[in-house]
């Protein structure tokens, strides 16, 4: 099979894990170069996938299958449409620098090529959800991504902020991803196929159906909190734990965008209800507003990125959820230039962050002059984030309020939810830009100089690309949004963007309005961040602080558990296997009518004839009494010593029950085995400083004579039903038939044994020969008392 | 007459079951070799008892003569009264040593694996 280009596809979904595997291998051969040597897998990958695109721009959906499980039906279907176009360039793009630029972060780090190796990783996973066309995949790659990023925000494992970051994002995510399987599950059961790109095609079978509120409060689930909507978006600031290049690439560009791209892909199947618009409208306007104000709360220059990509999520939520060709289009554009924007800051503040030895925003001015380069890429990406024109993101501005512009008073509050949310983050973006860069110079715990060109290269290109793309607004238009709306919604739209600049055009108006909003912002921050804290203090409580009491309840709820089950107290953890076995010998008996005997329905004479005694013999009456006499005495035994010798009565009557019916090999061998146990028992035992007596207070006694009576007797019943029943004796019969002319041996007994079942008793004697050992071991191991061994007198 | 040994077979398990409810390992060793020979009464009583010989084929024949004892539980019983006799032995001097290391041979004081007060898991991360 030669490679066409369509496999290729299934190729980029692998390659970046076979590099993984690869990672620390290379970082040990190549040392500092490693990261530049990786680098090629996603900037391979970017090639390859830029190679698709004619294709994709004309219209066409590349797909490849190869067999997953062919017994099942299954398929690990890859497909290529404007939507994951979108995604996958945007991923293995952003995802080649910052392999470089983690290589130079970490430089030197002793863990640099397991942190490679995670990054590659998670980068396959995260192309492999955007890339599948089977939706198990789908989920498989889904939780791929909350695994690597646990690892990475976990990079750090000494500190336990880290580790409580990487589990919250373990945990919250998982929810989601556990709600995810379920809805595939259902949505495969009602429509039949596990392919997303055949389920698109099925109009309105999950949307028509029951099910359809189940189906979309799970997958709301999942992404909401993959995507950290409120109120599930207080994992994403605490895993700002992770390094930087985890925090710019991860946290603001890609896996945070899995819960976006799960909405956006499953649209057509769930979309176009009042439901989903409703709620994704709600939900993702709170978190828009939400983050943004957090944003401003904070003076770490990463936990504002964090905030605002809260903020950027759920606006992006906001426009999947209007849904219009209007909306999708700013969506997709407002992701670009958002991935674009934000992972370029996070570089630059890491940058920052590793030359000046400070990421506070008050204790940073004047950088400008140290570090020419950073500042003109987190100008360039803060203007993008602005909302200039001549960058991407003035087109992701202007489409979002073209799509909520006009129409009922909803939609009036969403563009004014929309002109808040974008002033508040526009305000944030000057900040970023003009803080730590302008005005007078701070000192700083290092001296700043210029961060080395691999931490450079990331913020310049991304700003870069995101000034030329703001120039080109017919090849953004034509080349990119149309193929993705088309993805998203299959219907042709193609969006006008436009650079001349109409006046009587209201929504060029309410852009200007943002930015006056958002200088407002800038220039208020300080006075807006100290009431936000004020506030904060007021409430004092957070879901953060409800999620560590959530899991310490677990934690507790899980001890208090343990700790009932496993009491260490030995007899009553037999008192419930003999409860159990009492139970199974008498309920399901008596729901099969086992004890129907004893009400006899009409016929009383039969009844009668139970009681008729059996014909004993006298001896045989002897021998009985003899046994229970044994028994009996085992069990009033006033010293150790009568019920050791009782113990012996019980085992010898038992011997001559058998020796009586016909089996003398039996009665010799519990004989000897009897009489031995006596002496033993004896010799061992009667010398030691013991209770002579069984010592119980009453409600024991009660308690476990109850017990055992109701187990006698349900072993009792049982066996005399056994014996109502026919007796199959074949087994029998042939071993009687053949023990002479193809055993060639009189005593049948003894022909089983050691012919027809000597291998078991191969194993009994093996048993024996370990119970010796273990005997002599535990006899010969010198009197070390284990109290002694512990420390204790 | 199989009836009669459906109940004493009955005796033997309450007895058996009783013992090892003890908290003197003594007691319940008592109670293992009660409850084993009560489990190999019940299997010989359910292979049906006859007072009919031994399975033995006598000299010169092929097959037994006549009706015959059922071989198949005595075959069983055997293995089983010889591996309770193991386990019955390894018991005991897992008991003796027991005693000897704690100075107790009462359960409830047995508690080096599982101590009373066993500290809650860690509330941290």
């Amino acid at each position: 099979m030669g490679l066409s280009l369509d496999a290729s596809v299934a190729l980029i979904a692998i390659a970046p894990f076979l590099a993984a595997i690869l990672a620390p291998l290379i970082q040990s051969l190549a040392g500092r170069f490693a990261a530049w040597i990786l680098f090629i897998v996603p900037a391979g990958i970017f090639i390859v996938l830029l190679g698709l695109a004619e294709r994709v721009v004309a219209g066409q959906t590349i797909s490849t299958a190869i067999g997953w499980v062919p017994s099942f039906g299954l398929t690990l279907g890859f497909f290529v449409d404007g939507l994951s176009l979108v995604f996958a360039l945007t991923i293995s793009g952003i995802g080649a620098l910052i392999v470089l630029y983690a290589g130079a972060y970490l430089r030197g780090h002793r863990h640099l090529g397991r942190f490679l190796a995670f990054l590659l990783a998670f980068m396959g996973a995260m192309l492999g959800l955007v890339l599948a066309d089977n939706s198990l995949a789908i989920f498989m790659f889904w939780e791929l991504t909350s695994i690597t990023s646990y690892l990475l925000i976990g990079f750090d494992a000494g500190r336990q902020a880290a580790r409580r970051a990487a589990i919250q994002a373990l945990v919250i995510t998982n929810i989601g991803g556990l709600c995810l399987l379920v809805a595939i599950i259902v949505m495969q059961q009602l429509s039949g196929t596990w392919l997303l790109s055949e389920l698109r095609g099925l109009e309105g079978v999950v949307r028509d159906s029951a099910f359809y509120g189940l189906v979309l409060t799970l997958v709301l689930a999942a992404a909401f909190t993959k995507s950290a909507q409120f109120p599930f978006h207080f994992w994403l600031p605490n895993a700002m734990e992770a390094p930087t290049p985890v925090s710019a690439f991860l946290h603001s560009a890609t896996m945070v965008q899995g819960g976006v791209y799960l909405l956006a892909r499953l649209t057509p199947v769930l979309g176009e209800t009042s439901v989903w618009t409703g709620t994704l409208v709600a939900f993702g306007s709170v978190t828009l507003i939400w983050g943004a104000i957090g944003a401003l709360r904070q003076t770490d220059l990463k936990q504002i990125l964090a905030q605002t990509t809260i903020a950027s999520l759920g606006l992006l939520v906001v426009l999947i959820g209007l849904g219009s060709k209007a909306a999708i289009a700013a969506m997709i554009v407002y992701f670009i230039a958002h991935a674009f924007y934000k992972a370029g800051l996070f570089m630059v503040v890491g940058g920052v962050d590793h030359e000046a030895g400070t990421r506070d925003i008050t204790a940073l001015g004047g950088l400008a002059d140290k570090m020419p380069v950073s500042f003109i890429g987190a100008a360039l990406g803060a203007l993008s984030m602005f909302g200039l024109p001549l960058t991407v993101g003035y087109f992701a501005k202007e489409e979002m309020y073209l799509a909520a512009f006009g129409g009922d008073w909803l939609a009036w509050l969403v563009l004014a939810v929309l002109i808040l949310g974008n002033a508040l983050l526009a305000g944030i973006a000057l900040l970023i830009m003009i803080r730590p860069f302008l005005g007078d110079a701070l000192p700083t715990p290092r001296k700043p100089h210029e961060a080395p060109i691999a931490m450079l290269s990331g913020p310049l290109i991304l700003g870069g690309v995101a000034v030329v793309g703001g120039l080109l607004p017919e090849w953004l238009g034509h080349d990119v949004l149309a193929p993705a709306t088309l993805a998203v919604l299959g219907v042709e739209a193609e969006p006008h963007l436009s650079l001349s600049f109409d006046i009587t055009n209201p929504v060029l108006w309410l852009s200007v309005i943002t930015w006056g909003l958002g200088i407002l912002v800038f220039r208020q921050a300080h006075r807006i961040r100290v009431l936000l804290r004020r506030a904060e203090l007021a409430i004092g409580w957070t879901a953060d602080r409800a999620f560590d009491a959530v899991m310490f309840g677990l934690i507790r709820f899980a001890g208090a558990v343990t700790r009932f089950l496993h009491h260490g107290r030995l007899e009553i953890y037999l008192f419930t296997v003999f409860a159990m076995l009492g139970l199974a010998l008498f309920v399901p008996l008596s729901l099969l009518g086992g004890f129907d005997w004893i009400v006899p329905t009409a016929d009383l004479g039969d009844w009668s004839k139970r009681l008729v005694l059996p014909d004993l013999r006298i001896y045989e009456w002897g021998i009985l009494l003899f046994v229970l006499v044994g028994l009996l005495a085992v069990l009033i035994a006033q010293s150790r010593l009568i019920a050791i010798l009782s113990l012996g009565i019980q085992g010898t009557g038992l011997a001559l029950i058998f020796l009586l019916f016909g089996a003398p090999d039996l009665a010799f061998t519990q004989l000897m085995v009897e009489v031995l146990s006596v002496v033993i028992l004896t010799v061992v035992m009667t010398n030691l400083r013991l209770d002579a007596r069984d010592h119980r207070p009453f409600e024991d006694w009660a308690r476990d004579g109850t017990l055992a009576v109701i187990c006698g007797a349900g072993v009792s019943h049982l066996l005399m039903l056994v014996l109502t029943g026919t007796f199959d004796s074949r087994l029998s019969d042939f071993f009687a038939k053949t023990s002479v002319p193809v055993a060639h041996g009189a005593n049948i007994v003894n022909v089983i044994l050691v012919d027809y079942r000597g291998l078991d008793t191969l194993g009994e004697i093996s048993v024996v020969m370990g119970a010796g050992i273990a005997i002599l071991a535990l006899l010969r191991r010198r009197n070390k008392p284990a109290i002694a061994a512990r420390g204790e007198p | 007459m199989d009836y009669i040994l459906a109940a004493l077979v009955g005796v033997f398990v309450a007895l058996g079951v009783y013992l090892l409810l003890s908290r003197a390992v003594i007691r319940m060793l008592i109670g293992m070799v009660v409850l084993g020979n009560g489990v190999n009464l019940l299997i010989f009583t359910a292979g049906r008892v006859t007072r009919e010989v031994a399975p033995i084929v006598p000299e010169g024949l092929e097959t037994p003569a006549g009706a015959f004892a059922n071989p198949l539980p005595q075959a069983l019983i055997l293995t089983a009264i010889v591996i309770g006799f193991s386990m019955f032995a390894f018991l005991l001097v897992l008991a003796y040593r027991a005693y000897q290391s704690l100075d107790a041979d009462d359960t409830d004081t047995m508690r080096l694996a599982e101590p009373e007060n066993a500290p809650q898991p860690p509330l941290s991360y």
